[in-house]
């Protein structure tokens, strides 16, 4: 396939689960600092697709590019070192270790075995660590357990992991799920922060939420993308209230 | 002091000081000679249980086939000494004199080329250490890249277990057979079977095992040891963080390996034999016991674990012969169902929370929660006040409690 100015290059792809295309010969461009938000009815292959731009499943065909380089073979933590973070669904966070614990093992550095043994909490890693709690809002609760967190602050806590590594395209999957108003407009705000030098890609269900941070929107049916573009165009796309949106 | 003070308790020397104390000072001079043989003996099994703590507790991966690695360590040293005990001044009467008798009896004729290296004291201990290693890669590397774990890796290990096993009973001529290797008496000359060594011996083992936790405990509190917590309560986290899972268990497992194969040495020098009956599945499985009843997520723990099932087996096998096997069942059903996190889980819940309360009474009375009151060590999930916390870790770095998993 052609190399590309886009950050993610994602051509032809394809994914079949016993024969059923989960993902059907999809294509999709994201820019450099752009934040593109997901949107589709359920089981429309928008987590699939994720999960295999940072290589949880394995594509069955086409190709996934990040800054040109192929991603479609590469063991997942080879993909996250090269620049692609990724937030699950349901939070995915250390419950057992305190929230500074939790962002100190996501600190890019010690990261092979023996990397690991020879890692030491340096003044720069606290230093950094406090900067991305501040970020999160989580500043004061360094020492809090991660389990003992609100459901939003977990939410947050991932994200707040995720940029512990820098990365440069960051994928996050339903990040506002179960978080009251006010949390929901810290996130927003924190997303349009977080945005500013690197591509990030949310799968999100609440129209009003993508309405307010998406640059571009992607509708996607049935393993295929059925209308892109911006919020207003998207919206109203007669293919898009039929499948998705609703009359 | 006060320093010092605050450094036992956040890196839990307190409690390995304790331990060093009982094992170094106690029991020696409590104890007769064949008392404290028996513990030497007890303490090798230690070896093994704290290298589950490491594997097992810290890094979720459980393991019922340590027999294996402790039988190689001690099978290493075992040759090594079975070749310096088969000078051909003492062999003159077999047919070949000067290797092993069992090989004798086997009509083989010239001693093996793969038991060459074992003439060097100094080649035959890299290999305690480095064989049951190298094994430990193979199979977890093997294993863990293919992402087999939980309950397939378990079996595996048994029936590593199982294969060894039979290898070695099936290769008598070359192994000893089910006798295993036996009649050791001297390394470099020096007699192991008198009194003075056996103190030597039980010092040095001491020592090591000692030498073993503080390694371990230095590991658990490195980046690494957060992070085989990191992986047993959320792998797929670990590994889309940048790490390469894989290669982390396959170091937890030939940590614990390494570890069991000091043990299996140990043993031999201290026992005077090594024989298939200590690689096969059921000492695997009392390992896991030792560690169970210990408390998996506690080195200290595990060594006390090792010490008390190994009394209570041979006070129980001592007053109730025919009913032994099924005290030390009961025992182990017993502590996993009333206190999942064994003897060391019981003090942090029980013990401790009164120490720290008869020492809060007399500094302030401005402290007032109520929260020693409660059990501090619930799991995390029952969502316990925060007032409670600090008095529930201590065995743990800084921030972790061993719950789940």
């Amino acid at each position: 396939m052609s190399n590309t100015d886009f950050v993610l290059a994602v051509e032809d792809l394809t994914v079949s689960f016993d024969g059923f295309k989960a993902i059907d010969a999809l294509t999709l461009y994201v820019d450099r600092g752009e934040l593109r938000v997901i949107i589709g009815p359920n089981g429309a292959g928008k987590t699939t697709l994720l999960d295999l731009i940072c290589g949880k499943t394995r594509a069955s065909g086409g190709s996934i590019k990040f800054k040109n380089h192929e991603m479609t073979k590469m063991a997942e933590h080879k993909i996250v070192r090269s620049g692609i973070g990724r937030k699950f669904q349901t939070p995915s966070i250390y419950e057992n270790l305190s929230v500074f614990k939790n962002l100190e093992v996501s600190f890019p550095r010690g990261r092979s075995v023996f990397g690991a043994l020879g890692f030491r909490c340096t003044e720069e890693v606290k230093a950094r660590v406090q900067s991305v709690a501040d970020e999160i809002s989580l500043g004061d609760s360094l020492d809090v357990e991660a389990g003992l967190l609100s459901h939003g602050q977990k939410q947050w806590l991932e994200i707040g992991m995720l940029l512990m590594q820098e990365p440069e395209l960051l994928m996050l999957d339903e990040p506002i799920a179960g978080m009251s108003v006010r949390e929901r407009e810290l996130t927003g705000e924190l997303l349009q922060r977080i945005c500013k030098g690197r591509s990030v890609i949310v799968i999100e269900h609440d129209m009003d939420f993508v309405k307010r941070i998406a640059h571009k929107v992607t509708v996607m049916h049935q393993g295929k993308i059925l209308a892109e573009g911006s919020m207003d165009k998207v919206q109203n796309d007669p293919k898009v209230i039929d499948v998705y949106l609703g009359h | 002091m006060d320093s010092i003070k605050s450094w036992l308790a956040r890196s839990g020397m307190g409690s390995v000081l304790i331990l060093a104390l009982i094992i170094v000072v106690v029991f020696p001079l409590t104890m007769d000679l064949f008392r404290l043989n028996l513990v030497g003996k007890y303490l090798t099994y230690a070896f093994v249980a704290v290298g589950l703590v490491m594997l097992w507790g810290y890094g979720g991966v459980l393991s019922l086939g340590q027999g294996v690695f402790f039988g190689l360590g001690g099978y290493m040293m075992a040759m090594f000494m079975k070749l310096e005990a088969s000078d051909p001044e003492t062999t003159k009467i077999q047919s070949t004199p000067g290797i092993p008798d069992f090989m004798d009896w086997n009509q083989i004729t010239e001693l093996p080329l793969w038991w060459e290296p074992f003439r060097h004291l100094p080649l035959a201990l890299l290999a305690v250490l480095l064989v049951p290693t190298l094994l430990a890669f193979i199979i977890s590397f093997a294993m863990f890249r293919r992402r087999v774990g939980g309950v397939y890796f378990a079996i595996i290990t048994q029936a590593v277990c199982l294969i060894l096993t039979v290898l070695i009973v099936g290769q008598q001529g070359y192994t000893g057979g089910v006798n295993g290797i036996t009649d050791l008496k001297t390394i470099l000359g020096w007699d192991t079977r008198t009194d003075e060594a056996k103190y030597v011996l039980y010092f040095l083992n001491a020592g090591l095992l000692i030498a073993s936790i503080l390694l371990c405990r230095w590991i658990q509190l490195s980046k690494l040891g957060t992070l085989l917590l990191a992986m047993r309560d959320k792998e797929d986290r670990v590994r889309f963080s940048g790490y390469d899972v894989s290669m982390f268990k396959v170091f937890a497992f030939c940590l614990a390996a390494m570890l069991s194969a000091i043990g299996g040495a140990m043993f031999v020098l201290q026992v005077g034999f090594m024989s298939p009956s200590l690689v096969g599945i059921v000492p695997s499985i009392e390992m896991v016991i030792f560690a169970a009843v210990g408390g998996r997520m506690s080195l200290v723990g595990a060594v006390y674990g090792a010490l008390l099932v190994n009394f209570g087996k041979t006070y129980f096998s001592e007053s109730f012969p025919d009913l032994w096997l099924f005290l030390m069942a009961a025992l182990f059903i017993g502590v996993v169902l009333a206190f999942p996190n064994g003897l060391a889980g019981l003090y942090e819940s029980h013990v401790k929370p009164r120490l720290g309360k008869r020492k809060d009474k007399p500094a302030a009375g401005t402290d007032s929660t109520p929260s020693s009151d409660v059990p501090p060590a619930t799991p995390l999930h029952s969502g316990a006040p925060h007032g409670g916390k600090p008095l529930a870790r201590t065995a743990l770095p800084d921030g972790v409690q061993g719950t789940s998993a």
